[in-house]
């Protein structure tokens, strides 16, 4: 049976309206300073290594990104680290805080579809970090730019810019997640917790284990061991269970970006090598190449998780 | 009587092997104020969620302003108001803010907004707490801005869901009073509670639900007539020297007189008898000191009918 109307009436209200809640709210200010100072940090790093060690490099801008000092990771590493937690923040009270307050049903009884409400809650959810994210992407460009004193080039900019894409990509996954938790769990405090269990999982533990389960899948064979070399199979396989960590995939492609001599994030034979002048940058298209399933997986696990967060959405009860 | 505004055919809702509504069938005409009563979680709520298309029906039909809510929800909730059972807002908004928003949600013009959102904070005596965040308001305020919604969105039928629950005596008559100010505007009101005073006073109508099944329904003087027998029970306070039972059963219309004290008297009628009583003391020669009648009252239906019932299945069981 077809339902009638359109699932996106009430669409830009419901957006509008959770930006302003979202922009104007305390935790979104402290997840932000949060960003910022480690940020500031990182960079600070950063730019002074750079000062120190590169006299030329054409990619200087993108050095900003990826060059760091102990004991802070670079930026992007940072980046890696902190906006899952910005995510959780933003959705782990998305749909049980409507429960929880009785707005749901009020609102529901409006003539709008569900649809609007879960779509409108991620779509501010998403813009809200696009802001925040764009901020600091310019940020970050002008303190470069100040403190090097160097122009930026075209390709470093747009290099930067498809990284901010994935950036976002990278954080719409989590926000998904955060949103699905919130609609399962009825409690914003477990939903929050589970989030931020799955964060510290995937971005700390996760790395860890990996190589463990690998080693189990396909143990090393002894051929190899025996000269000292990871063997092939045990590699695929730790790759491909690191690759479960959207954290991990978020790193292959920002590191093939901003690193512009990444010629693959994956295991390299040498016969593969052959013919390549090393540490020479690849052209855009290259390394857009080369992040491109990265970037893809990374959109396919917000859609993913976006549409389980509706399934089970339209599925539950209005009632509290 | 006009076409029905709600009409419910064989309505029914399971949710896995519990049945919660089962089978029901009523008509709601035009302009009415209906009552749905019944125990917590005889299948109220559930029936208006279906109403609203909040919740998927089971089997039978409902056609809500001949619209099916199921199909075509939209156009059903652009014309029904409803307050859910301790209706909840947005506290860190004002109550201005909170309107604004579901005003937008409902698709109110722009040019129309302001005036119809001041106009339904006045008739509800909020304006002057209009500026104020919802956090700090009472009870009784969000039920009255709950209704001041229903109001702004000029509905047609106002469902509302236990809105007298948990409100002191003075904010419950203030409360029915603006339900019956919506009776006066031709809307119809449905009204769902287990506060049984209240609903006899305001309803034309009442359906008696239990288990998911409505037990009883009509005008309050048709059930006492159904459950009570007779609708009237007169109380005589009176001194005489002569046998006053004798000449009250004498009077047409009394079904049993009893002596509830030396001097006091109790008749069941079928109508109003105290023209008659009284005429019998005078008669008698005797002192008449109070004179009253009692109302056919919901409590007395409501208790009787349970009562029955009850004997009734252990009747049954005593039988078997």
């Amino acid at each position: 049976m077809r339902r009638e109307g359109s699932p996106w009436q009430g669409l830009g209200t419901v957006v509008v309206k959770e930006l302003a809640d979202h922009l104007s709210s305390a935790r979104m200010r402290v997840l932000e300073m949060l960003v910022v100072l480690t940020a500031f940090a990182a960079l600070y790093g950063a730019i002074d290594t750079i000062r120190q060690t590169t006299a030329e490099d054409p990619f200087i801008l993108l050095k900003l990104f990826t060059v760091s000092r102990s004991p802070l990771p670079s930026l992007f590493g940072i980046l890696g680290f902190l906006i899952p937690l910005m995510a959780i923040g933003l959705g782990f009270d998305a749909i049980n805080g409507e429960h929880n307050r009785r707005t749901l049903s009020r609102i529901l009884s409006q003539p709008i579809y569900r649809d609007a409400l879960l779509a409108g809650k991620f779509l501010a959810g998403l813009a809200t970090l696009a802001i925040s994210l764009l901020c600091l992407w310019l940020l970050v460009v002008g303190l470069g730019i100040i403190f090097l004193g160097v122009p930026p080039g075209g390709e470093e900019i747009a290099r930067s810019l498809v990284f901010l894409l994935i950036t976002l990509a990278y954080a719409g996954t989590w926000l998904a997640l955060a949103i699905l938790l919130s609609i399962i769990f009825r409690s914003a405090a477990t939903a929050a917790l589970v989030a931020l269990g799955l964060w510290l999982f995937l971005t700390l533990l996760w790395a860890m284990l990996a190589p463990l389960f690998a080693n189990l899948i396909a143990p090393p064979d002894p051929r190899y061991v025996l000269f000292g070399l990871p063997t092939p199979a045990t590699v695929e396989w730790e790759q491909l269970l690191m690759r479960i960590s959207p954290n991990h995939l978020f790193g292959e492609a920002a590191t093939s970006l901003l690193a512009p001599d990444t010629r693959s994030v994956g295991t390299i034979y040498l016969s593969q090598l052959q013919g390549a002048i090393m540490g020479s940058p690849l052209p855009l298209s290259e390394s857009l190449a080369i992040a491109w399933p990265q970037a893809v997986a990374l959109i396919a696990g917000v859609i993913v998780l976006f549409v389980a967060g509706y399934v089970v959405f339209q599925r539950q009860e209005v009632r509290a | 009587m006009s076409a029905p505004v709600i009409a419910a055919q064989g309505l029914t809702k399971r949710y896995g092997k519990a049945t919660v509504v089962d089978g029901i069938t009523f008509d709601v005409a035009k302009g009415e104020i209906f009552g749905l009563l019944g125990p917590n979680g005889a299948g109220k709520t559930t029936t208006i969620l279906m109403m609203l298309g909040l919740t998927e029906v089971s089997g039978g039909e409902i056609r809500v302003l001949d619209h099916d809510p199921v199909r075509d929800p939209l156009a059903v909730k652009r014309r029904v108001g409803y307050l859910p059972d301790q209706v909840g807002f947005y506290d860190n908004l004002t109550a201005a803010d909170n309107l604004a928003y579901t005003a937008r949600l409902m698709g109110i013009p722009a040019r129309e907004r302001a005036k119809r959102l001041s106009d339904a904070l006045a008739r509800v005596r909020l304006s002057d707490v209009a500026e104020k965040r919802v956090a700090t308001f009472s009870r009784g305020m969000r039920q009255r801005l709950g209704l001041a919604e229903i109001v702004m969105k000029g509905a047609e039928i106002a469902i509302l869901d236990e809105p007298t629950s948990g409100l002191d005596p003075q904010a419950t008559i203030e409360f029915l009073e603006m339900i019956e100010g919506l009776k006066r505007e031709d809307v119809t009101v449905l009204l769902s509670s287990h506060l049984l005073d209240q609903v006899q006073r305001v309803c034309d109508r009442v359906a008696l639900f239990q288990g998911g099944r409505i037990v009883l329904m009509g005008t309050v003087a048709e059930l006492s007539r159904q459950v009570l027998g007779a609708g009237f029970v007169v109380e005589v306070e009176a001194d005489a020297a002569t046998d006053l039972v004798a000449r009250f059963n004498a009077v047409p219309g009394v079904i049993s007189v009893e002596r509830a004290g030396h001097d006091r008297y109790r008749l069941t009628a079928d109508r109003d008898v105290r023209p008659e009583a009284a005429r019998a003391v005078v008669a008698a020669n005797g002192a008449l000191r109070r004179l009253s009648v009692d109302d056919p009252s919901l409590d007395a239906i409501y208790a009787r009918f349970f009562q029955k019932q009850t004997r009734e299945h252990e009747g049954a069981r005593d039988a078997a």
